[in-house]
């Protein structure tokens, strides 16, 4: 039994820390935080030191959805959509605090926050946040998927009939 | 001076005239729109046809005002035209017939201020969405409403 103790904890390991230095990020660019967003996947702050650079253009290849700036009400479909043809695993990341709560505007058109639509693993605040703030958010998020646990289940856990 | 030529030509199809920063502004009755435009465009060498929005004066009656902006590119000058309309009946003539771009412009007006253009045969949503209820930008349009067209989240 300790045998296998020892065995899964291991994999935890194994998994979060591929995980981790992994992540493919789908930048879903709506506003003028993606100049911000185009700073800090640049030269100067490099967010390729984290593993976090390749941006890929399909959310089918991507694992992070970074939502970078105002979502509104008609675009909410749209970012449904993004988040449900991800493959698992994935994670989401509220870039800005118009992603987070919708920030300054409070009318009509705005949703407030895109955690009413999909679910957020990590928010950072600021219009538009520091570069550096971005950086602890994909070191924070980082953290979090290394903790993750990956039990070994029976394969009928592991693979659950869904529907 | 096109300003000056503007006043003296076409002094019966306007009520009031003032200087505005520079931009000539005429205040005229909704049956007179159409001949006026029609006289800019043709005779006056307005061919850039800028803006049309609306004013929501609630309380006032009539309660809005039509505002519209043309430019001339060979005067270099440019011109406001105010048009009230009754919140009973917000209906204007369209000037599609005139300038294409009205198309789009007047849809604007139309899903915002819910302003009728008479002869504007696409006046679907242009920045909204289909099943928007209500005219956002107007006065009494409640200012945190929302009508979010995804189901939200149950677990916030």
């Amino acid at each position: 039994m300790a045998m296998m103790d020892f065995l899964t904890t291991r994999k935890d390991e194994l998994v979060g820390w591929v995980r981790k230095f992994s992540l493919f990020p789908y930048p879903f660019v709506t506003a003028c935080c993606g100049m911000e967003f185009m700073a800090v996947s640049s030269t100067l702050y490099d967010t390729d030191r984290f593993g976090a650079a390749l941006p890929r253009f399909t959310p089918r290849q991507s694992d992070l959805l970074m939502v970078v700036g105002t979502i509104t009400h008609k675009e909410a479909p749209v970012i449904k959509r993004v988040y449900e043809q991800m493959c698992e695993p994935k994670w989401v990341m509220a870039f800005g605090a118009c992603a987070t709560s919708g920030g300054f505007y409070r009318n009509y058109a705005v949703l407030q926050g895109v955690d009413r639509v999909i679910p957020v693993d990590i928010y950072i605040p600021g219009c538009p946040p520091r570069p550096e703030m971005v950086i602890d958010a994909i070191m924070k998020l980082q953290d979090r998927i290394a903790g993750e646990r990956h039990p070994i289940l029976p394969f009928e856990e592991q693979n659950p009939v869904k529907g | 001076m096109i300003y000056a030529t503007i006043l003296s030509n076409l002094k019966d199809l306007y009520e009031r005239s003032w200087d505005s920063f520079g931009t000539l502004v005429l205040e005229l009755p909704v049956e007179n729109l159409y001949p006026l435009v029609e006289r800019l465009s043709e005779e006056l060498g307005f061919d850039l046809f800028l803006d049309v929005t609306a004013v929501d004066y609630p309380g006032r009656e009539p309660r809005f005002d039509v505002v519209y902006h043309f430019y001339g590119s060979g005067h270099n000058r440019r011109l406001r035209l105010k048009v009230q309309v009754p919140e009973a009946d917000p209906s204007v003539p369209s000037l599609t017939g005139l300038y294409g771009s009205a198309r789009y412009m007047e849809r604007e007006a139309h899903e915002m201020y819910g302003i009728r253009f008479t002869g504007n045969d696409d006046l679907r949503p242009i920045l909204l969405y289909e099943g928007f209820e209500g005219h956002p930008l107007r006065k009494d349009y409640p200012i945190d409403m929302e009508q979010p067209i995804v189901e939200y989240r149950e677990a916030r």
